[in-house]
């Protein structure tokens, strides 16, 4: 198991950087792997990463279709704050595992 | 899985020319999942395919229930060909194939080319096929990009790490 530090704090990671705890996460820790990404977050990120790590706690699959049934924002606007591959970006920001799902 | 590739896919061009729910979504997920890996995406749609992207046909795609080998009856039995020409036999078979699909969160076709856009995917139509089915602009989702010719496409699937792939 790998460990990397962000903000002062060293956490649980796989080898792609995915954390295997999401309980270490914190919003300055997500500041830094974003800054990795090339990414500065905004309000609408952090909304959006909330969305995701409660998906995730209860157990949902996170799906590209789920974020535009999420009431936070569309799938355009998530393309637009996560560019590339956004659910990818988005899930190892937010301190939770690499999504499984297909779609 | 590696996080570097020495030769990266940079751009996939998938090619739909059936029109059965397998064979629409077949190019459906794989575009949909290229343009989640930052894939640049182009789908086109010819002949029979085009059926998912006609407005009033895309949501409403059939599987054979004649002729298809593979499909078994609820409890792993394969479907005797003469069951399939049941009347509503087809319209029940992909009713249910619909409804395993939601369950995994699959969207509906129109759903799906909304997705696929709205991350950057461009959807074609092809001439050919167009005109073959009599088929106008106003026929086509406003999802579509635009109508290619055969020589219009090769020049768009054209490009370093690009790949052309027929479903």
């Amino acid at each position: 198991m790998a460990q990397k530090t962000y903000a002062g704090i060293t956490v649980d990671v796989n080898e792609e950087g995915y954390f295997n705890d999401p309980s270490q996460w914190t919003k300055e820790i997500a500041e830094e792997i974003a800054k990795e990404e090339g990414i500065v977050l905004t309000d609408q990120h952090f909304a959006i990463m909330e969305f995701l790590r409660n998906r995730y706690k209860s157990g949902d699959p996170l799906s590209i279709r789920s974020i535009n049934h999420s009431g936070v924002i569309d799938v355009k606007t998530f393309y637009q704050l996560f560019p590339g591959a956004p659910l990818k970006k988005a899930t190892k920001i937010a301190g939770i595992p690499k999504p499984a799902s297909c779609v | 899985m590696a996080t570097e590739q020495k030769h990266p896919i940079k751009k996939v061009n998938i090619i739909c020319a059936k029109g059965a729910i397998e064979d629409v979504y077949a190019t459906l997920v794989m575009g949909n999942g290229a343009v989640m890996e930052g894939i640049e995406t182009n789908l086109f749609f010819t002949f029979f395919g085009l059926d998912a992207v006609i407005k009033r046909r895309m949501d409403k795609l059939h599987t054979a229930v004649v002729g298809n080998p593979a499909l078994r009856l609820p409890g792993g039995m394969r479907m005797p060909t003469l069951l399939g020409i049941i009347p509503g036999m087809e319209s029940f078979t992909s009713w249910m194939m619909k409804g395993e699909m939601a369950k995994l969160d699959v969207p509906p076709v129109s759903e799906f080319l909304d997705l696929i856009t709205a991350g950057g995917g461009k959807i074609y139509a092809c001439r050919l096929g167009m005109d073959m089915f009599k088929f106008t602009k106003e026929d086509l989702s406003e999802f579509v990009t635009g109508i290619l010719t055969v020589g219009e496409f090769y020049e768009l699937a054209g490009g370093e790490g690009s790949q052309i792939i027929f479903t």
